[in-house]
């Protein structure tokens, strides 16, 4: 079952957002959107659309041309934190997967400022690590290089980085892209149980069928926001021409 | 016995020492260096304090000034410009680092006549390294030492994967201007005994031989960092008896280690364990892809 309920308040309010590479041309061009707390949310649109883009502006990677995100607290009794605490994966492609790192090195990345000042692994956080890879079913490799492992298996390896540090919001970037139909569904039906536990999601994809489809809410986006629901609603042919720009 | 008799002097005692600590730095400088894509940066650094180094002794000060002012100045301007501009880092290298050595080159045939050998600053020499030179690579290499091991994570994490850093927090060009610092520090110490031209190669060829050798992040510190010291110690002994700058043969140490590590690589490619059915066994055999191969 897909959690579908969501909490009233947003967890990032995001208005009249323009950002673009080259002047005169922005790849997001006034983008609007509420991101509910508790709401898994798949970024849909064709390559160049600006999905990434878009994640980099939330993330703070980019700096917006026009507009503000807002990060919003639970409540206004939360004084815990300033700002929501999130869980980020890249895209594939932009990882060197020949860099000498076991799985349990690159998830101890996630916790880079909370596991001590000694460059080693301390044991409580070692035991951590290695829980949350056999939640994800993979802890038997958690001494194996990266590159040794399937890509369905590294996609879990990046996914446990993402979530180790107890993430209000999980921004994952194509967390499905090259992956065989089983190992896709598997990522699936692993992250619907996360957002099940209350955690907020945010995946981007150009996968129709395979990914949107399966996901509960979803922002068809070409630079601009086509349209944005539950997929087996808004999905019709004529938002599909529309985002991925062809002609009826 | 024969190989005891250079220890009798204190010059060579002196640069064995010094020698084995940079080989060291160098090595474990490297691993970071090499996994950053960046070696060029110790070739072009070395290049440009050359330029900083004759300028301080035209004007009269002590060369370590113009060099750390020069060397310090490129590496932040290489970081700067390369972040800033879409212009690659190896073309922003070779831009401003050549043209430091190209001033230096300039300044020694325009008239000036230097009280300094500038061939030792070139190529290294064994007789240059000085009591303060001394020091200095200490101060340098404990500094180095200390930044390695605090900023172990930060370092990894910002090499590893650059975006996801700075959305953990990291900042991400600081790491960089500090690392570009610390490296450029260690060329400026390294500068009389390995020399400006050859010391990118002590600071690579152990990390890269590392790199062949072993897939352990770990492994690869600790093995580049020996094959560092090795190197460093032997090329700065052979230039002894040879009378050879020491910089050249701890390079070509260097070099002979890292191909000797490629023939080993290929001799395992070739000798690899593999299965035929249940039977695990080795031997030599051509690799048609991956494991696949004939008998």
């Amino acid at each position: 079952m897909v959690n579908d309920k969501v909490t009233v308040s947003n967890i990032i309010e995001i208005r009249n957002l323009s950002f673009g590479y080259k002047y005169h041309d922005p790849i997001i061009d006034g983008v609007s959107l509420d991101i509910p707390r508790g709401r898994f949310i798949g970024l849909l649109g064709p390559s160049g659309a600006g999905k990434t883009t878009l994640l980099k502006l939330i993330l703070g990677l980019n700096k917006p041309w026009n507009g503000n995100i807002k990060f919003r607290k639970k409540n206004d009794r939360d004084k815990t934190k300033e700002f929501p605490s999130i869980g980020y994966s890249p895209q594939a492609e932009s990882v060197d997967w020949d860099f000498p790192i076991t799985v349990t090195e690159l998830v101890s990345m996630g916790l880079w400022n909370s596991s001590g000042v000694f460059p080693w692994i301390n044991n409580n956080t070692k035991k951590r690590i290695r829980i949350l890879l056999d939640e994800l079913e993979i802890g038997k490799y958690h001494n194996r290089q990266i590159r040794e492992l399937s890509g369905g298996e590294q996609k879990r390896v990046f996914l446990a980085r993402a979530l180790i540090n107890n993430p209000d919001i999980l921004i994952l970037d194509e967390p499905t892209s090259g992956l065989d139909p089983l190992s896709r569904e598997n990522i699936i039906q692993k992250l619907i149980e996360i957002n099940n536990s209350g955690i907020t999601i945010m995946i981007t994809t150009h996968d129709i069928d395979g990914v949107a489809k399966k996901i509960p809410w979803v922002i068809c986006l070409n630079r601009q926001i086509v349209s944005q629901g539950n997929p087996n609603v808004i999905l019709s042919e004529n938002t599909i021409y529309k985002t991925y720009g062809l002609k009826e | 016995m024969d190989f005891l008799v250079p220890f009798q002097y204190e010059f060579f005692t002196r640069g064995i020492i010094v020698s084995l600590i940079l080989g060291a730095i160098c090595g474990m400088l490297g691993v970071y260096v090499v996994l950053r894509g960046m070696s060029y940066i110790g070739h072009g650094l070395s290049h440009a304090v050359f330029g900083g180094a004759v300028s301080s002794y035209i004007i009269g000060l002590n060369f370590y000034i113009g060099a750390s002012i020069w060397g310090f100045l490129s590496a932040i301007l290489i970081t700067e410009i390369n972040k800033r501009y879409k212009i690659k880092a190896d073309a922003v290298i070779g831009i401003i680092t050549t043209a430091g050595f190209a001033l230096g080159v300039l300044l020694m045939n325009v008239g000036y006549s230097p009280i300094k050998n500038f061939e030792s600053l070139l190529f290294g020499n064994i007789l240059s390294v000085t009591d303060f030179d001394f020091f200095i690579i200490l101060v340098v290499s404990i500094a180095t030492v200390l930044f390695l091991f605090f900023y172990q994570k930060i370092l990894l994490f910002t090499i590893f994967d650059t975006d996801t850093a700075k959305v953990y927090g990291i900042k991400t060009d600081r790491t960089d201007i500090i690392f570009s610092l610390v490296l450029a520090g260690v060329v400026i110490s390294a500068m009389n005994s390995i020399g400006v031209t050859l010391l990118a190669v002590a600071i690579i060829a152990p990390a890269a031989s590392a790199r062949l050798l072993t897939n352990n992040f770990s492994k690869m510190l600790i093995l580049s960092t020996m094959i560092g010291t090795i190197t460093a110690f032997f090329g700065m002994y052979a230039s002894f008896y040879i009378d050879a700058p020491s910089g050249s043969t701890i390079v070509l140490f260097g070099a002979a280690i890292f191909g000797v590590s490629i023939l080993y690589v290929y001799l395992k490619r070739l000798h690899h364990m593999h299965y035929h059915g249940d039977k695990k066994h080795s031997h030599s055999h051509i690799h048609v892809d991956e494991h696949r191969h004939e008998h």
